[in-house]
């Protein structure tokens, strides 16, 4: 089957002790997140896609083979209609600014890919006006990154591959970037696949992903959809349970320093942030934040009570714990709470509850805008 | 003293050992671009023999080297093959034939730091290129070379540098024929024999001060690049 609208992969093989073994389809649109631990093979799989490292396989982007071992067709990186943002920039040390803008620029215009993105466009879009004239060596971390993307982006690539860019800066450019990938999000219509190990990245960038671990893949499906996924262990320990919903701002308080939400008529307030009023984000809400209530807390330090119903509750019977997947009209929580609470409360699917989450849970990093048309 | 030539005379050997200095740099740095390329790319397991092939003059006595090129050129090896195409009877004895033993002889210089500035810029610089849509060849001279600049110009001037001061090699196939083999250091070992003093010293301290230049010019520019954040 050959969608024009996707990328299909399969490979496997061995790499020393390695042994990638994944098969997989992803949209071609919006940001796709390979995620998973180091050394599951993420790095692995977006070197295959570039044409970069050769493993037994097959690949097709938008219904272009791109690999084909039963036919003995492989596309090498400069003949594939791809960008690739390393982890480190890895500017040409010996071209300004500009010159390393223009490097695939030129080449894609002289191959005669009709230009989809404006040079000036690209430039302003990632805050690099001022940089041109520059030599790498004279750029900070998070400017020399913004360079590469935009380099990547310019070369007009049917779909933007990215490894893990954030990983070798600190917070503060790691804010910046996070914000201009997703400006590009927003304003640009290239797909991405985004290689990251860290979920709390790829909650608030990504719209689907791919789990994956020791070069296999768990499972794949919307950011939404696989968070609240109740049996989804990739079995390691920065994994943090939790789901995303979708909000939009309401109102401002600005004597408290709060942010009102809306999520399908239920309120949340969340500590202070700079968005306008209308505009959609995206919070991520760990199960260990959410405490559940059969009936209506009042006089209560706790912000945010969402009325809900239980819709699935799993008991890990090894532990204390238990799971609860909670639909609050259009969106759904998970609840991680004691299994003796579990049966106090004798919840069971279907029960009515109130969800608690405490305003203070959510903290910057696990807040995303949202791009929407409306 | 008294026998002292025309000074005009130092000037042929003087003329002919740049002329052949700059042939064989040129020839050095087409011959040996691709080999330094090759060797710092392949991962092919009789590379190092291969390296250790070119290195050989680091440590072969230039008459050993001499004696063996002075066959290879001669009448029974492939050089006098070729000459034979030319209507001539071997290489030996010829400007041609130093020129293709300066080249042999000097290459380890100028091979060496090619590679290694092949090498330490790695991998990743090109594959950038490969995926910003460059062909081998467009990221080879777009990127590869500019980012060896330093590997050439050290090549480059080591270079030439050893092909100015080389005696053996010349004197084993070149011989000493005005105008065609007799270089700057055959002429000096001339003098020398012949008493003559004066020109000898002129030339062996033009020698010096040329080769300390060279090799002044060379530190002051390494670090400058090494400096410059290159």
């Amino acid at each position: 089957m050959l969608d024009s609208d996707s990328i299909e992969a399969a490979f496997r093989g061995q790499l020393g002790t390695f042994r990638l073994d994944v098969e997989f389809v992803a949209p071609l649109r919006g940001i796709t997140a390979l995620f998973g631990p180091s050394g599951c093979g993420k790095t692995t799989i977006l070197r295959c896609l570039a044409g970069l490292r050769r493993m037994p396989g097959r690949l097709s982007v938008s219904g272009k083979t791109w690999q084909d071992d039963s036919s003995d067709v492989f596309l090498h990186p400069h003949q594939r209609s791809v960008g690739y943002v390393f982890q480190e920039p890895s500017l040409f040390p010996h071209l300004s600014v500009r010159d390393n803008l223009m490097y695939g620029w030129l080449r894609s215009s002289r191959a005669g890919s009709h230009p989809a993105l404006d040079f000036s466009e690209v430039v302003e879009l990632m805050g690099l006006a001022s940089l041109l004239d520059r030599s790498p060596s004279a750029l900070s971390g998070g400017e020399r990154q913004r360079v590469a993307i935009a380099r990547a982006l310019l070369a007009q690539p049917r779909l933007l591959l990215m490894d893990e860019p954030l990983a070798g800066l600190d917070q503060v450019a790691k804010e910046e970037i996070l914000l201009y990938i997703e400006t590009l999000h927003e304003k640009l219509s290239v797909p991405v696949l985004y290689v990251s190990h860290d979920l709390r990245e790829v909650a608030r960038l990504a719209d689907s992903m791919i789990v994956l671990s020791a070069g296999r893949k768990v499972c794949d499906g919307p950011v939404q959809e696989i968070l609240e996924r109740l049996d989804l262990d990739p079995g390691d320990g920065e994994f943090e349970a939790g789901v995303i919903l979708e909000a939009r701002v309401s109102a401002h308080d600005p004597e408290f320093r709060m942010t009102r939400l809306d999520h399908h008529g239920q309120r949340i307030v969340i500590p202070g942030i700079d968005l306008a009023v209308g505009e959609y984000i995206r919070l991520r809400i760990r199960a260990r934040d959410v405490a559940l209530a059969v009936a209506k807390p009042s006089a209560i330090s706790v912000r945010n009570i969402l009325e809900g119903t239980v819709l699935d509750a799993a008991q890990d019977p090894d532990t204390a714990f238990a799971e609860v997947l909670v639909d609050v009209g259009g969106g759904r929580l998970r609840a991680r709470i004691t299994r003796e609470a579990l049966q106090d409360l004798g919840l069971v699917a279907g029960s009515p509850v109130y969800a608690l989450i405490k305003s203070i849970s959510f903290d910057r990093p696990v807040i995303g805008r949202v791009a929407r048309d409306t | 003293m008294s026998g002292l030539t025309d000074p005009s005379s130092l000037w042929p050997p003087i003329w002919l050992t740049l002329k052949l200095a700059t042939c064989s740099t040129i020839l050095l740095l087409l011959i040996g671009t691709p080999i330094a390329w090759w060797l710092a790319r392949t991962r092919a397991r009789w590379r190092e023999a291969i390296a250790a092939f070119v290195a050989l003059p680091l440590v072969l006595p230039p008459t050993v080297l001499g004696f063996y090129l002075l066959i290879a050129l001669g009448p029974v090896g492939p050089g006098g093959w070729l000459a034979g195409l030319a209507g001539a009877r071997t290489l030996a004895f010829s400007f041609l034939g130093i020129v293709i033993g300066s080249v042999v002889y000097s290459l380890p210089f100028v091979v060496q730091p090619i590679r290694n500035s092949f090498e330490s810029s790695g991998d990743r610089p090109l594959e950038v290129a490969a995926t910003l849509g460059a062909t081998p060849w467009d990221a080879f001279w777009s990127v590869a070379v500019p980012l060896a600049r330093p590997g050439f110009i050290t090549g480059a001037v080591l270079g030439f540098a050893h092909t100015v001061g080389e005696f053996g090699v010349v004197l084993m196939i070149g011989g000493n024929i005005p105008g065609e083999t007799k270089v700057l250091s055959i002429a000096v070992y001339e003098l020398v024999e012949t008493l003559r003093w004066t020109e000898a010293h002129l030339l062996a301290g033009g020698m010096l001060v040329f080769s300390f230049a060279v090799i002044l010019s060379m530190m002051v520019l390494q670090k400058r690049m090494g400096s410059g954040g290159a």
